[in-house]
């Protein structure tokens, strides 16, 4: 499998910086899509806006980006237009938590087949470095010079409590792991949110004096352990990675179809 | 054939209008005064196997109607001016991406939530100017139920044919009165489908570029060929783009492609226009009145006369400086403070002739309202 069969190249130059996680986590998408034998003319990827979602652009696929925060509701119309073709939404954590927050946690209610990846690098990094939803209490970002004073989501908490069939969390350290993460959530039937801890050296490592990207790479590996795990068990310390909630629930676009040929009595998914 | 004669509301016309034009998928939020589209089609749309969903607020509902119109699908929204006012950012990305959208604004009293039950038509502006940068874009309006099912109708060709979002801009009144609507037999009217790219696969296909007639061929998401969607600037393979040149020819396109067929593409009625030294020119629901006021004066010998206006934007200039040349006056009539009136007089030759007969107090403007800005104009006092 080569991961350039998937991109498209005339566009590279990509635009993230040196030691940025967004691509590790693109090429672990790609791996996990070609892992599932998927083709590239079934598959669309809805982006907002933000370093992350320039990740569309650059994937050979059915390909769309949007405006800041609103990819999932452009996805959800995707969906419902063609509920055969598998929706990929790459996501940063301040397009998915903040202003588009509200368009995740209804997607996750309606429990529709979306695949929501949130890029989680705790900071604003088009815009050049100001604190977001997921950088944590006391750190700081460019309108944080003082530290911090709001307190970060807990996506994974937040993606449950909203209804999300599947909900798992990874790190761009993590990769052989964040690729079947990606894979199963790919292929699970209802909304599923995967949550990637990803690296920005340039501006979050920067502010808060984490060091080179691969001391930040370092830091997921001492910092996270895998849920259920005896080193989890003894430690509190330590932020959890693995699938939170797999759960077989009615999904959204089904449902509707399901209500169509009540009246119809035809199977829409044949017509097409 | 016996004709399909109904006794139906406003946001019924407009509903019914949307299933002949082959309305393929509804997204939209509550809002008086337009719920009624929604209700009626999350009953009609599921029984013949289209979709309909209500989302979470009108911002997302903008935004889902665009990304089923790249799957291929005829799309509708419907709201009034709050959840117009949302819906702005992704109506630009629309303008932007080009994407075929009808909006629906049942206008209501503003601003803000102003006066929710009453009648007004203080978003023209908005329409013409409510997204960000700068671009053309079309609304249509009628005062008749009939006209309202033609003119979504149309809407939803014009979208298709220029690949544009399009804004139907109704009223209050004519979104809750009911009168005689006649639905054409299919066929009747024209409905102008989704011009698909016959590039095969395996070629390179490219989204934006424009063949000779401006038009740019579509290809649906899922189908043969795979390509980019922005709202950033963007090259013919929908890829994101700094270049000058780029920027210049694609706002040039964006806006040329309307602007330049104002005239052409512009629907209007004309009542007594012939020997008419009075030229009222109003559009939605005050053209009833206007024309009521026209009839009653004509039976008195008046030379009186009414354009009404169908196409409000891209705003059809020469057409209306032509209609309003020799006239002693002419007298806008419309529900707002004159938005209309202020583009009649940047058009014609003597703006100081052109005059304003208006109400935004949530009453219906009447034949008797526009009576007395006509006799105070003529020194008669009121």
């Amino acid at each position: 499998m080569l991961v350039k069969d998937y991109i498209r190249q005339r566009f590279f130059p990509h635009l993230w910086c040196p030691g940025c996680g967004h691509g590790t986590i693109m090429a672990s998408m790609i791996r996990a899509i070609d892992r599932l034998g998927l083709q590239q003319n079934e598959i669309v990827v809805v982006s907002g806006i933000g370093c992350s979602s320039r990740m569309a652009g650059y994937l050979d696929f059915h390909t769309m980006h949007t405006i800041h925060g609103r990819a999932v509701a452009f996805a959800t119309g995707v969906k419902m237009g063609r509920p055969d073709l598998k929706v990929i939404v790459p996501m940063g954590d301040g397009d998915a938590l903040a202003i588009g927050g509200n368009h995740l946690i209804h997607a996750a209610r309606r429990n529709l087949d979306l695949t929501a990846i949130i890029m989680n690098n705790r900071i604003y990094g088009m815009t050049g470095g100001q604190f977001s939803p997921m950088t944590p209490f006391g750190e700081k970002g460019t309108t944080a010079p003082l530290g911090n004073v709001d307190h970060a989501f807990d996506i994974v908490g937040l993606a449950k409590g909203a209804g999300a069939s599947f909900v798992a969390r990874t790190t761009t350290y993590h990769v052989q792991e964040m690729t079947r993460f990606l894979a199963k959530a790919i292929e699970h039937h209802g909304f599923s949110v995967v949550e990637v801890m990803s690296q920005c050296p340039t501006y979050y490592g920067r502010k808060n004096r984490l060091g080179s990207a691969v001391d930040m790479l370092e830091r997921y590996r001492d910092g996270t352990v895998s849920r259920g795990s005896k080193k989890a068990a003894g430690s509190h310390d330590l932020i959890e990675r693995g699938i939170f909630v797999e759960e077989d629930r009615p999904e959204y676009s089904s449902e509707y179809s399901t209500l169509v040929n009540r009246y119809t009595g035809t199977n829409e998914s044949e017509e097409r | 054939m016996q004709e399909d004669v109904r006794f139906i509301q406003g946001n019924e016309a407009v509903a019914l209008g949307a299933l002949y034009a082959g309305l393929g998928f509804y997204a939209g939020y509550p809002i008086t005064p337009s719920t009624e589209v929604a209700e009626i089609l999350s009953d009609r749309l599921p029984k013949q196997g289209a979709t309909f969903v209500q989302m979470e607020d009108e911002i997302s509902s903008m935004c889902a109607i665009i990304g089923a119109s790249l799957t291929g699908l005829k799309v509708m929204t419907a709201t009034s001016g709050p959840g117009f006012s949302l819906m702005q950012e992704a109506i630009g990305y629309a303008v932007m991406a080009e994407v075929p959208s009808v909006v629906v604004n049942m206008q209501r009293g503003g601003p803000s939530t102003g006066l929710p039950t009453s009648v007004a038509q203080g978003d023209v502006m908005q329409a013409r100017w409510g997204t960000h940068g700068d671009h053309s874009i079309i609304a249509l309006t009628a005062s008749t139920l009939q006209d309202a099912f033609e003119m979504t109708v149309e809407g939803f060709n014009l979208a298709e044919t220029y690949r544009t979002p399009v804004v139907l801009l109704f009223d209050e009144v004519l979104a809750h009165m009911r009168e005689k609507v006649i639905v054409p037999a299919p066929g009747e009217l024209e409905v102008v489908e989704r011009l698909r790219t016959s590039v095969p696969k395996g070629t390179n296909y490219h989204p934006y570029l424009a063949r000779e007639d401006g038009r740019l061929p579509m290809s649906d998401f899922g189908g043969r060929h795979r390509y980019n969607v922005t709202g950033l600037v963007h090259d013919m393979w929908g890829f994101p783009s700094t270049d000058p040149k780029v920027a210049y020819d694609l706002l040039h396109h964006l806006v040329d492609k309307l602007e330049n067929r104002a005239d052409s593409m512009a629907h209007f009625r004309e009542y007594y226009l012939e020997d008419a030294e009075t030229l009222l020119i109003s559009y939605g629901s005050p053209a009833r009145s206007a024309l009521h006021l026209v009839e009653e004066r004509r039976k008195r010998g008046a030379k009186i006369g009414l354009l009404e206006l169908q196409s409000l934007w891209p705003f059809p200039r020469r057409t209306i400086r032509k209609k309003c040349e020799g006239r002693i006056r002419v007298l806008v009539v419309e529900m707002n403070r004159g938005q209309i009136c202020q583009e009649v007089r940047k058009t014609v030759s003597n703006p100081e002739r052109v005059y304003l007969s208006n109400r935004f107090d949530g009453i219906f403007i009447s034949p008797q309202d526009i009576l007395q800005t006509l006799n105070v104009i003529g020194g008669k006092g009121i």
